[in-house]
């Protein structure tokens, strides 16, 4: 048997539906790499080998029994350590939910339990899903595959990592600012963020409940569709949950394989073009252009004169919904406790627990946010930037009556060295300056390798109406007929 | 001029239930700074017409048949408490010690939600 850690996704569940290989073989092969060169990585910040074996064997045992399973059944995948698993440590990659381990599954986990899927572990994250490096996990930073010294994004580093090593053909991130897409573009993979409210958020740790968007991500564009499409659709559990279905995504990625685009019409933002980008970036981008164009795609460019004010937006209503979902980590009810010794009060208790629990960005982030919600700053701060979300809204629209998708580099710059962005926030926060006008605005968004820089991957994003995901689908994996995938060295 | 004073960041600090040291102080009052006068550019967006935009999905609240289903039970509730005693969260002392008690009518909101 070929080495199934090299396989797509795809092509593992047609190997265990023939009979070639056992689930539980399958989920052996991934156990044993992730045993081989997660020490270097640390894309895992738990693997749960024995709830992944049993997993696999319920599946052998199901399909022994003649019963008829779906798409994905048996084929290995890492959770964002963001998502609630019952029994299995959720940290968020935060000391303040050190060995919790959740009493419930998040929907996302639930599904996935559902389509057959086998869940390898927890992957690292920045903590709280705050930062754009995966270097603010309180568990210690990731490595990119491409390059051990570099980082693999944020705040999914840990799920593309766990791709780009083969640790695993699927992995669950979740989309903020851009911690799906992101990620994929500086490892070489596919993140996907679908529509919001396209992907259920029970279970999953709160960090801006208006903007944060579960979504999938893979070695390639149909092996992401066919993850959508397992995890997606409504959720009567979460009131902000869309009552449609999933546009079909998984056909839509079949479709755009066939590098067809006739009469599909692509936008270039005339306000992303060069700004603040490397020109290696630009230059890997122009070549992909170039080449959607030979599919037939027509290029138009249209401007969203509002999208400068995305990142400076996102900037304060995402601390701002930080720092009241994060009062409930008070050391009452789970995780850290700190100074409970009959000397401190309750209020000396919790400011303690929350000074040990919480690292420097978070601690940041929710001062920042009680900064824009105070009284005297709320309305040139917090609502001036929700009236900013309008005008971000209205340039999408206005983009979606000229075209059917935007794209645009993913990233401004590739995966940077370890260390390079963290004295100066600011410049960190740069990195999701492409990705976040479609988190305020509620579309989903993508990111496909589009080729190299200086030997770095680089990603195009291609950004589409709410629920339209299947639209970037189509582009996507037409894109990636032509460009191919991309692998790292060997580690 | 800088848009935030170290003492602002230590009131934001007590506000935000963070026992922050003087160290951390003094670097998140340089960081909040540079942040804050980044982020002031949303004002340059004249916008007193525009309607803000909370959600980008309309919202509406999702009610369910009033039915009982089992919960989580208490054991799974309390599972992941720092501290628990008899079936409860067992919560560090509120109250000081040589804190005398509220006179009447001048102590916390009492059941009805009236001071």
């Amino acid at each position: 048997m070929a080495d199934v850690t090299r396989m797509t996704a795809t092509e593992i569940a047609a190997l265990i539906a023939s009979g070639e290989a056992s689930a539980v073989e399958v989920t052996r092969a991934h156990l044993d790499r992730i045993a081989a060169v997660d020490d270097r990585v640390h894309a895992f910040l738990h693997v749960d080998s024995e709830g992944a074996l049993e997993s696999a064997r319920t599946v052998d045992a199901r399909r022994a029994a003649g019963e008829e399973l779906g798409p994905l059944a048996g084929v290995p995948v890492a959770v964002k350590d963001v998502l609630a698993t019952k029994g299995v440590p959720t940290t968020v990659g935060s000391k303040i939910l050190e060995n919790w381990r959740p009493p419930y599954d998040s929907t996302i986990v639930a599904r996935l339990r559902a389509a057959g899927t086998v869940m390898l572990g927890k992957t690292n994250m920045d903590e709280f899903a705050m930062g754009s490096s995966t270097e603010y996990s309180a568990y210690g930073p990731t490595g990119n595959p491409w390059d051990l010294g570099r980082i693999p994004g944020g705040s999914g580093g840990g799920s593309a990592a766990a791709l780009a090593a083969y640790e695993a053909p699927l992995a669950i991130g979740s989309d903020t600012g851009g911690s799906i897409r992101q990620p994929g573009a500086v490892t070489g993979t596919v993140g996907a963020k679908p529509t919001y409210g396209g992907t259920s958020r029970y279970g999953l740790v709160a960090f801006s409940s208006s903007l944060d968007t579960p979504g999938p991500c893979a070695r390639n564009v149909l092996d992401a569709a066919l993850l959508h499409a397992a995890i997606g659709g409504h959720d009567p559990r979460d009131s902000t949950s869309i009552p449609q279905p999933v546009p079909d995504v998984v056909a839509a990625a079949r479709a755009g394989a066939s590098g067809d685009l006739t009469g599909v019409r692509l936008g270039l933002v005339t306000e992303f073009s060069g700004e603040g980008a490397e020109p290696g970036v630009l230059a890997a981008f122009r070549e992909a252009v170039d080449a959607l164009t030979k599919l037939g795609a027509e290029v138009v460019e249209v401007s969203c004169p509002h999208f400068q004010y995305a990142l400076p937006a996102y900037y304060l209503i995402a601390p701002s919904e930080c720092s009241s979902n994060l009062a409930r980590f008070d050391g009452v009810r789970f995780g850290l406790r700190v100074g409970d010794d009959g000397v401190h009060s309750l209020e000396e208790v919790m400011s303690l627990t929350r000074d040990a629990g919480f690292g420097p960005e978070v601690k940041r982030r929710i001062m920042l946010g009680t900064y824009a919600l105070s009284s005297g700053y709320y309305d040139a701060y917090y609502g001036q930037a929700q009236k900013v979300r309008t005008l971000i809204t209205q340039d999408f629209t206005n983009a979606f009556e000229q075209v059917d998708v935007l794209i645009s580099p993913t990233t401004p710059f590739v995966a940077f060295p370890f260390g390079s962005r963290t004295s100066d926030p600011y410049q960190m926060y740069l990195a999701d300056l492409f990705t976040i006008p479609s988190n305020l605005y509620g579309g989903p968004g993508i990111s496909v390798p589009c080729g190299l820089s200086d030997g770095l991957p680089v990603g195009l994003q291609i950004m589409a109406p709410t629920m339209a995901d299947d639209r970037m689908y189509r582009v996507g994996a037409a894109l990636e007929s032509v460009v191919g995938t991309l692998a790292p060295p060997a580690l | 001029m800088s848009a935030i004073s170290r003492e602002e960041v230590a009131h934001l600090a007590r506000l935000s239930r963070l026992a922050v040291t003087e160290e951390e102080l003094e670097t998140f009052a340089g960081q909040l700074d540079v942040i804050l006068q980044a982020v002031a550019r949303v004002g340059e967006v004249a916008a007193a017409d525009i309607p803000p935009t909370s959600h980008s999905v309309p919202l509406t609240n999702v009610l369910r048949d009033d039915v009982v289903v089992p919960g989580l039970t208490r054991a799974e509730a309390l599972s992941g408490a720092p501290d628990s005693e008899e079936d409860r969260f067992r919560v560090p002392r509120i109250l000081d010690e040589d804190e005398p008690p509220s006179p009447r009518g001048e102590g916390p909101a009492d059941s009805d939600g009236k001071a």
